[in-house]
């Protein structure tokens, strides 16, 4: 299988606190990864990482082969790298079809003058660009809303906009940090459906996820972080049964007697 | 009537300022508080580039917001990686320095400013450029450019997220307002004929910032709402009895109070921006080809 991402040895401090500690990440072309594990693991640290929010304390990030460690966010996004982020961060002020529209910024071209003088080819490229984004918009069932303030949606929506804000830059991975946080599981059960049409389309995934189900539904590949280091890595049978795994979440058994009053 | 003409072009001259000001701090985010050091420099270089090497008025202003693009840009670069109080304080400060540097240069008369510039501004030329700024700046705010503008302002993070290079556009709208702002110098110079460091120091920034705030900001026509109001009230207060006009601070102060309590969006709040007919229109236009 081909290799689109390889991250060896991250280690992020901040301060005194080391949120990542010497972590392997490798991420196939096409698949689906998830990462998992309690909170605080350094989930966040490492999409933050992988998305050139912060630079590696040490540490080395390729992806398809070209080093991408002290690339800025934007730089690293046209290279095809997008992410939704947990806390949902839409341009609120805008319309729904502006927000994919923004997406597409590092794909289309058009400079200051070209806006102020709006030559025959600035006008195609804008056309352009809202065809694709309402095609994106048809693609995650959001088309009706398109003139919709983003603020004005409601939860499940916004963040499924998030998702085609990111679809929108045509990107080769895709980084979802907890799509499903807060969802109901009709909402958690469509996003399952989403997820895995995105990945039909040969978009490689990686997951930040505590939704259970959902991890162990549509991972092809689970990796598990708890305080910043690697304690598993393998498909979602071998993590279930991982020793470590389970005493990562669930607490250790001769720790947990000690600590109980 | 000499006197309402000549009103009328004051307020068309502010209204440049608070249309430019509204792009840095209504449309990207940015709030600037030296935005009449950049009217100042238009206003200087336009002046001497006449002055001095005797050009056309209409050259001369242009070049003159040409200089004050080009020092939006080199004051951009350090100051536009500081995000709110930082980036006004610092703008702040870039005001203090250029005020100090014009009171203090030969080429510019210090104190005594520039005197004895010709008197070609009226108002078709204030309205014909009122007119520019506004049709381009809605051209700029209607593409790529200007939505990555508000994107910046919405949520800077997820802008850089999306692949906007966030510096390079914040620098951008500066140096597109640094220009608008410094046509509105020349414009100004070349109406009142005389001009000195003062006209453009912390006090004239702020109160285009006030315009701005008391229009709504991020709203290109209540910029301009804004600069007739602020334009008109004091002469407005003048005519109705002096006593009044002495208070005039004191009422224009109170009417910002009032108005962050009643509508501390702007008169016209909220941004205009997602033009309903307009995407239908293309979207429909696209689904028939």
């Amino acid at each position: 299988m081909m290799q689109l991402l390889e991250g060896n040895n991250l280690t992020m401090i901040f301060g005194g606190l080391s949120a990542l500690n010497s972590v392997n990440i490798k991420i196939n072309k096409g698949e689906v990864l998830s990462v998992i594990g309690p909170n605080g693991a350094g989930k966040t640290t490492l999409f933050n990482l992988l998305t050139g929010v912060y630079s590696p304390t040490k540490g080395e990030i390729s992806f398809r082969e070209k080093k991408i460690r002290n690339l800025k966010p934007y730089e690293i996004t046209k290279m095809g790298i997008a992410r939704t982020f947990q806390n949902i961060r839409l341009f609120g002020e805008m319309s729904v079809l502006d927000n994919v529209i923004i997406g597409q910024h590092c794909r289309t071209k058009t400079g200051i003058f070209g806006a102020i003088f709006k030559t025959p080819a600035v006008k195609r490229e804008e056309i352009n660009a809202r065809e694709k984004a309402m095609e994106v918009l048809k693609f995650v069932n959001l088309d009706d809303v398109y003139e919709e303030r983003a603020k004005n949606l409601p939860y499940g929506k916004q963040r499924r906009l998030e998702m085609a804000r990111a679809l929108a830059t045509d990107p080769e991975l895709i980084l979802l940090d907890e799509p499903a946080a807060g969802m109901n599981p009709n909402e958690t059960n469509e996003l399952i459906d989403l997820i895995e049409k995105v990945n039909d389309m040969g978009k490689t995934v990686l997951l930040i996820e505590h939704d259970m189900k959902l991890v162990m539904d549509i991972s092809q590949r689970i990796m598990v972080l708890d305080y910043g280091k690697k304690i598993a890595d393998g498909s979602p049978e071998e993590v279930r049964n991982d020793e470590k795994v389970i005493k990562a979440y669930l607490g250790d058994e001769s720790q947990k007697e000690g600590q109980a009053c | 009537m000499n006197y309402y003409l000549q009103i009328l072009t004051v307020i068309t001259i502010n209204s440049i300022l608070a249309v430019s000001l509204n792009l840095v701090s209504g449309y990207t985010g940015q709030l600037s508080l030296g935005h009449a050091t950049f009217m100042g420099i238009g206003a200087y270089a336009a002046t001497l580039f006449t002055l001095k090497l005797h050009l056309p008025f209409l050259v001369s202003i242009i070049l003159g917001a040409t200089v004050a693009a080009f020092f939006g840009f080199i004051i951009g670069v350090p100051t536009l990686r500081l995000r709110g109080d930082y980036l006004a304080i610092a703008t702040l400060g870039f005001g203090e320095i250029m005020k100090n540097i014009l009171l203090n240069l030969k080429i510019t008369g210090g104190p005594m400013g520039l005197r004895g510039i010709p008197k070609v501004t009226n108002i078709y030329v204030a309205a014909a450029a009122l007119i520019l700024v506004v049709f381009s700046l809605n051209r700029i705010m209607n593409s790529r450019v200007g939505k990555s503008f508000i994107a910046i302002r919405e949520d800077e993070l997820a802008a850089e997220a999306m692949g906007i290079n966030t510096t390079r556009f914040k620098i951008l709208a500066f140096i597109v307002g640094a220009f608008y702002a410094g046509l509105a110098g020349g414009l100004y110079a070349f109406l009142f004929r005389y001009i000195n460091p003062k006209d453009f120091g912390f006090m004239r920034s702020i109160e285009i910032l006030c315009m701005v705030v008391l229009g709504g900001m991020g709203n290109t026509y209540g910029a301009v709402l804004g600069a007739f109001i602020i334009t008109v009230l004091p002469e407005f207060l003048r005519s109705v009895s002096p006593v009044v006009a002495q208070y005039r601070m004191v009422l224009y102060g109170l009417l910002l109070v009032i108005m962050m309590i009643v509508k501390p969006q702007g008169i016209l709040s909220g941004t205009s921006l997602s033009n309903k007919s307009k995407h239908k229109n293309i979207l429909e236009k696209g689904g028939q080809q």
